[in-house]
């Protein structure tokens, strides 16, 4: 609750508490009504049936769904490594003194940022053969993920760049700094603390572009339910576990960019950057405004 | 250029089905956003724990894995929809969990002052979010809308993995045909781009129009 919201409404009289019994209670009931019609869907088509929700008791089933998760893990490792390391050169291109790189990175990131990943991806598994450009499958997800997200990834170190008080640049020039140095020595230390939070996020973004593994057929997680459905053709159950665990580590990392956005991109306490935060010494005789 | 020409209704078609799934989502979308900011405001703690819940979950599951499961999984419990129907109900409430987001923090924006008027004159909360917060706190967020339809638009293309036929899967369809990736590919990416850039010119000008220079 922020302020805006408490201020949105008083804070209730017996009128408004009613009202919002009402409203909780009608809530409820539509919520109780929505849950009870999907069990009766489930049911009247044989899908709650103990034996076909088993399987996904034993360990089997569990080690290819996880086997399917740790490749998706590693697919995003990859990408993430990889687009953000392009994303920070093309980042720096269009902020480059340099026409040319100007352009060119910023033609890129225009480029990419409007085009699906789909249609790479579909360049990379017909168009780039033809070429001889067959790339192994680990890689023809990788490259067209990375190729988009680096364009994502451009944008937001960017941003972080350019919000940068400009104070910093100049006194680092000041000093007698190459702007190579004042970027690598003065900017970017600040600029990706702050930006940690988007980049986590970002990644959340990415770890979920890996279901396009599914087109690749990379058995990533979402590929790995799809195969195994068609083995034990217990297609709803598989797909809703493989939701599920999708929930569970997306949840956990937006989770943590919260907190680091809570915390200021800072993962402990200990940097010495609190001096700020502490109170103005008292002097004589003057009270503090 | 002749594989393109020579395949120029079908490529239409899939334009066509792009643009018509770009526009029917962006409204479902929108209502969807508009719907779930305000669950996430309301006075009723349980009506704001269902949005909070809608927005955890559909931003934290692959728009993929949700076009699968309802395309390919739910009619085993007996719910089918027209293929085009289900993508376009799908992309509509994964996206309209982006856009509540948007537009909260839109309403975050909104001075508190104006909301205390509101109340004082005797509004209540249902009418102060219609007359005085929505307004002010949509226009300040017309750009962020103007991103998620254009991410909108570039996720519609995930239809065509559930088989719907649309841009990305027409281009891949001709190229199965004509062997021209290069020419097929690109000429999709260009009518992307310039469909992208039809939303930014409209967000642009929308902007001009409606945003308030404080």
């Amino acid at each position: 609750m922020n302020k805006t919201q408490q201020i949105l409404f008083d804070e209730p009289g017996p009128r408004a508490q009613r009202r919002i019994r009402i409203a909780t209670v009608l809530g409820a009931v539509l919520l109780a009504g929505a849950l009870v019609a999907a069990v009766y869907q489930f049911a009247s088509h044989g899908e709650l049936a103990a034996a076909r929700w088993e399987p996904f008791t034993t360990w089997p089933i569990w080690r290819y769904l996880l086997n399917g998760l740790w490749a998706t893990l590693r697919a995003a490792a990859a990408t993430a490594v990889l687009s953000s390391a392009l994303g920070l050169l093309l980042a720096l291109g269009r902020l480059s003194t340099h026409r040319p790189l100007r352009w060119l990175a910023g033609a890129y990131v225009e480029i990419f940022r409007t085009v699906p990943t789909l249609l790479l991806i579909y360049v990379t598994l017909f168009a780039l053969p033809q070429y001889g450009l067959n790339f192994p499958l680990f890689w023809k997800l990788v490259v067209p993920l990375v190729v988009s997200n680096s364009a994502a990834f451009a944008e937001i170190f960017r941003s972080g760049i350019l919000a940068l008080d400009r104070g910093q640049t100049e006194a680092g020039l000041a000093v007698g700094l190459r702007r190579g140095q004042v970027m690598a020595l003065v900017v970017l230390p600040q600029a990706l603390l702050q930006l940690a939070p988007s980049l986590v996020s970002q990644l959340v973004g990415l770890l979920k572009d890996t279901s396009l593994g599914f087109v690749v057929s990379y058995t990533e997680l979402l590929y790995s339910g799809q195969v195994l459905s068609s083995y034990t053709h217990l297609l709803i159950q598989t797909f809703l576990v493989v939701a599920l665990i999708y929930l569970v580590v997306n949840a956990s990392l937006s989770k943590f960019a919260r907190v680091l956005q809570a915390r200021n991109g800072r993962f402990g306490g200990r940097r010495g950057r609190r001096t700020a935060e502490l109170p103005p010494p008292l002097l004589e005789g003057k009270t503090p405004r | 250029m002749e594989a393109l020409t020579a395949h120029l209704s079908q490529l239409g078609h899939g334009l066509v089905t792009t643009v018509e799934l770009t526009v029917v989502t962006t409204l479902g979308a929108m209502l969807l956003g508009i719907v779930v900011a305000t669950l996430r405001i309301a006075p009723v703690p349980l009506l704001r724990a269902i949005g909070t819940a809608y927005v955890e979950v559909f931003q934290n599951l692959p728009l993929l894995a949700l076009l699968v499961l309802f395309v390919f999984a739910l009619p085993t419990i007996g719910i089918t929809f027209p293929l085009f129907t289900s993508a376009a109900i799908v992309i509509a409430v994964y996206e309209g969990a982006y856009l509540a987001e948007a537009i909260r923090a839109g309403i975050n924006t909104v001075g508190v002052g104006q909301a205390e008027a509101a109340r004082a004159i005797g509004l209540t909360f249902g009418q102060s979010l219609r007359h005085v917060i929505l307004p002010q706190g949509l226009r300040a967020v017309i750009q962020p809308i103007g991103n998620i339809c254009i991410a909108l638009l570039m996720n519609t293309s995930l239809a065509a993995a559930v088989g719907v036929v649309e841009l990305t899967q027409a281009a891949n369809t001709v190229n199965l045909v004509e062997a021209q990736p290069i020419a097929v590919f690109t000429g999709a990416g260009l009518a992307y781009m310039l469909l992208a850039l039809i939303i930014g010119q409209v967000t642009g000008l929308l902007e001009r129009r409606l945003a308030i220079v404080r």
